[in-house]
This record gives structure tokens, sequence and C-alpha cells, in this order.
């Protein structure tokens, strides 16, 4: 796409002496998928990074005018891989809204508890992957010990680990597995135990400390602005969890806290997903025990369609605000979606946290900001 | 604010502006001329919508028409800003002055939709290669190698 030439015929017009350019990725290890970043370097000081996205942009927005409401939900689980339940989630309400079905007790609850399940497998994932970046390879073993029960209990339940296809308009498409509520208990139970050596291994530990604090500082105002949401908001103070200001499904039946730091640094960000896995916990606690009997799903029509107008639903993901707006004209498929993925607000604020720091800083900043590539070219 | 006093408020704004609430959220229509006074008299005055969580556009074949998603941290209500524009010839002033996300959006729509965003710092692809032809998201847009429509 970009070739090393023309790069280097670019900064000659910056004119600036001594700035060397280099290309991060598109398959440097620390990028997680392929996310090609052009950083500016004076020395080891970042002047500069530009973003090169679309490696692995599919159009899904354009794919998706042509799906009917039933299908498009599941182009969803492959846009935010980690998070597909909500992704999905996200689309149900969507449609649940504009047709206006009733959504049985049941499947709301199991809803709830494989979108917090889904939430820990996905900070898990990241825990692993950001300390491997600042040159941990341990917790990576620990947390996927954890995160493997999760994907298990998503094998039994939906027949899949990682694009998960369960959640249809109007509920799920299939009951529970029998042995759903016992394996969730097993594993709160060694969830609970274990989280402590985290605590041990990575947040006590003081390289890892004085590599995450004070670095990549995000003040709120800014977070703001750049429309970051999610744990990268939160950890500079913006109270910004949908479960908690448009409540869905049963989230305002649930008590949990909303995690806020106020340091806006890397060290705030990792404390921000560290402590949501705890309160996701509480949350699927309070619920593993209380589902109710009956249907699994609502009573609806074979073909689904919305009528004319404009609809936007909005779900917390692990990475934040996930908003679906479609414009429709009434007919079986969308006229026009859009898809407001978390991680492409997250990344644009990446040049802002990153300049002026050290090159071996980057990977602390990029890490904590949990950039799934395919959520963000889409 | 309720809708009817944002209703009072805007057309000392905009005074060509439009409503529409048959949706959720109460709708805008300005011309493109008037947006960007009035996207920054939301964010600076009395609204202080300092929270742009949706940016796009959407193609209607006769005309296109650019969708602002507003809120605030503060009072949480949503209003949206609507502005029709010429498919010909789309050109509309950016807002990435107000708010730093719509760089990467409106980007994002220019080469999706090929709309122009005058005084915007940075107005290049971001998705797609250099060279690609043609806006994907058009509802006339054609690609017989890379079959994207089903």
């Amino acid at each position: 796409m970009y070739n090393q030439t023309e790069i280097i015929k670019d900064t000659s017009e910056l004119g600036a002496d001594g700035e060397l350019v280099i290309n991060m990725g598109p398959q440097h290890p620390a990028t997680h998928g392929v996310l090609h970043l052009v950083v500016t370097l004076n020395g080891e000081t970042i002047k500069k990074i530009e973003p090169h996205l679309g490696y692995i942009h599919r159009s899904i927005e354009k794919m998706c005018e042509s799906l009917t409401y039933r299908q498009f939900i599941y182009v969803t689980s492959r846009m935010d891989y980690l998070s597909s339940h909500i992704n999905n989630l996200g689309c149900a309400l969507l449609i649940e809204k504009g047709i206006q079905i009733e959504v049985p007790d049941r499947a709301k609850y199991i809803r709830v508890i494989l979108s917090e399940l889904t939430r820990i497998a996905s900070h898990e994932l990241w825990l692993g992957a950001m300390a491997m970046d600042l040159g941990a390879f341990t917790p990576f073993f620990y947390a996927f010990r954890e995160r493997e029960m999760i994907t298990d209990i998503m094998e039994d339940t939906c027949g899949a680990r990682l694009t998960m296809n369960y959640i249809v308009p109007g509920g799920l498409m299939y009951d529970l597995h029998p042995d759903f509520q016992k394996k969730v208990k097993a594993f709160i139970t060694q969830f609970k135990s274990k989280v402590t050596e985290y605590e041990d291994l990575v947040t006590n530990n003081i390289i890892f400390q004085s590599r995450t604090k004070g670095v990549g500082i995000l003040s709120a105002e800014d977070a703001i602005s750049y429309g970051c949401t999610g744990p990268v908001a939160r950890a500079s103070g913006v109270s910004c969890d949908i479960r908690k200001i448009y409540p869905y499904e049963v989230y305002d039946k649930v008590e949990f806290d909303e995690v806020l730091e106020t340091a806006g640094d890397s060290f705030a960000r990792y404390m921000v997903r560290v402590k949501e896995m705890n309160q996701s916990i509480r949350i699927i606690e309070q619920l593993i025990d209380n589902i109710p009997e009956g249907d699994f799903v609502g009573k609806t029509k074979n073909v689904l369609k919305l009528p004319k107008g404009e609809f936007y639903t909005r779900v917390e993901t692990a990475r934040g605000e996930f908003g679906v707006y479609v414009v429709s004209e009434g007919g079986t498929t969308p006229h026009r979606i859009k898809f407001r993925s978390p991680g492409f607000s997250n990344l644009s604020v990446l040049n802002h946290i990153a300049v002026e720091g050290k090159i071996g800083d980057l990977m602390a900043s990029m890490g904590t900001l949990d950039l799934v590539i395919p959520d963000i070219d889409r | 604010m309720t809708n009817e006093e944002i209703k009072e408020y805007i057309p000392a704004l905009a005074p060509a502006a439009t409503f529409d609430e048959t949706g959720e959220w109460l709708n805008v229509i300005v011309s493109a001329e008037e947006l960007k006074p009035l996207m920054s008299a939301l964010r600076n005055g009395k609204m202080q919508m300092n929270y742009l969580f949706c940016l796009t556009c959407v193609d209607f074949k006769t005309h296109l028409n650019m969708v602002y998603h507003l809120s605030a941290t503060t009072h949480r209500q949503s209003i949206v800003i609507k502005a029709n524009l010429n498919r010909e010839q789309p050109v509309i002033e950016t807002v990435c002055d107000i708010w730093r996300t719509a760089e990467f959006l409106e980007r994002e729509v220019f080469e999706m939709f090929g709309v122009h965003f005058t005084n915007h710092p940075d107005l290049r692809k971001l998705i797609l290669e250099d060279d690609f032809k043609g806006y994907p998201l058009r509802k006339d847009f054609e690609d017989p190698i890379n079959m994207i429509k089903l």
C-alpha cells in the first residue's frame, strides 16, 4: 500500500533535520493484527504517529445493505471478535426496538450473563497480550488459563469458541446447555481465587508500574473531544458506562459500580479493566441463580421488516460504546447501516497521547487502548 | 432542555432550520452553509454539546445526507443535526476543530461518499488505497471484481 520510498519522500517535505520515519506494522508482533503505524521520530522522541488502516477492511456496512435483518447480526461477530455477543446484542436490540418485539425475561438474563462473560474473556486476553507487549510473558498463560474456561462455556452454549452467533431478534437461538450454571459457578470460584495472582504478578510489579505510570496521559476533556469511550475514557474520569446511563436488558436490576480512575495514564487504564472484571463477576453472581424459567425466544415473524425511519441503539462492549445506526426505507434490508465502533475513536487519540513521548512507551500507550483491528476497519 | 425549548433556541442560530420529531431524538435539518456556525454554538453555547458520538453520511440516490449525532456528558440529551448535500459536488465545512473525533470520521466519509470537507487539516483516504476509484458506500457503486453486494 505504502512503499518505503514514498514515505521517505514525504518526510523530506517536512524539512526537519534528524527526523527518522519508521514503519511499525502491518505485521509487527505488538500491534495484534494488521495495523500499520508510520512513526516519525527525532532520536527516541515520537514527533508524529499516522495510522494507516484498511488491511482487514471488508466493507461490512455495504455488505449489510444486502443482508436481511435476521442475517446482518452475524456479520457483527466478525467486527470486534472479542465482544461478539455484545455486538450481536446491540443489533438485536435495534430490531426489537424497531419492530417492538417482546423479549422473554429468561432471554434477557442469559444475554446479560453472556455479555459479562464476554467482557471478562476480552479483558483477560487484553491483560495477557498487554503484559506480553511490555516484555512479561508469564501473565499471558495465567490470563488464558481463566479465559479458557469461558471459551469452553461458550462452546457448550453456542457451538463456537470465538465468533459466537447465539442472539437472535426476540431472544436466543437455542436454550441453555444443562451444565451452564454449574460451569459458570465453577468459573467464578476459580476466577476469584486466581485474581490475586494478577495483582501479585502484574499490578504490584515495580517494572510494570514504572513503565505505565505517567505514560500516555489523556485528560478528561480530550477524551470526550476524541469520542473515547469505555475503559479508556473511564480511566480519565469520564463517566460513560452505557450500562449505567442508558440501561438495557436487566442492567437496571443488578448492582454494580462504574469503575472510574482519574490519572488518565496507561496504569489507570490497566486498573479500570482489572477492576471491571470483578464488577462483571458481581453481576453474574446476582443473575446466575435467578434465571427465570420460560421461553427463550419471543414470537417473531419469519420475515422481519423495520418500519420506515431511523433507529439507533448503543451497548457497552469491552472496548466502549458500540452504536448501530440504521436508516430503513421499510423493506427487509437496511437502506444504510453505520456501526459506531469504539476502537475507531479510541485509535484516533493515539497520536495525541503518544506524541512527545519515547518510542519505548508507545507500546504501553497503544496496548492500553485495547485496539482490535477488525473493529476499526470494519 | 426539552425539545420545545431547543426548537425555540435553534432558529436564532440557523434561521432556515427545519425540525423532524418522528424518530427517537429531535432532528434538525439545516443547509450546508449554516451548519458550521450552528455546530460551534451548540458546542460552546448554553447547550454544551461536547460529545459527537456518530458522524456519517447516507446516500438517498437523489442527494447525500450528512448526519451528526450530538450529546453532552453533563445533561445527556441527544440531538441529531442533518444537512443535505448535492450529489455531484458535495461540499461541507469540517467540524474537526470543534470535536477532534471528527477528523478520522470525516476522512472515512470523504473516501466512502466523496464528500469534500473544507478546512479539514488532513483530508486523505484512511481505509482504502490511495489509487482507489469511486465511492463504495454510494448506492450506484459497482465493483465487478470484488463483489460486496450479495
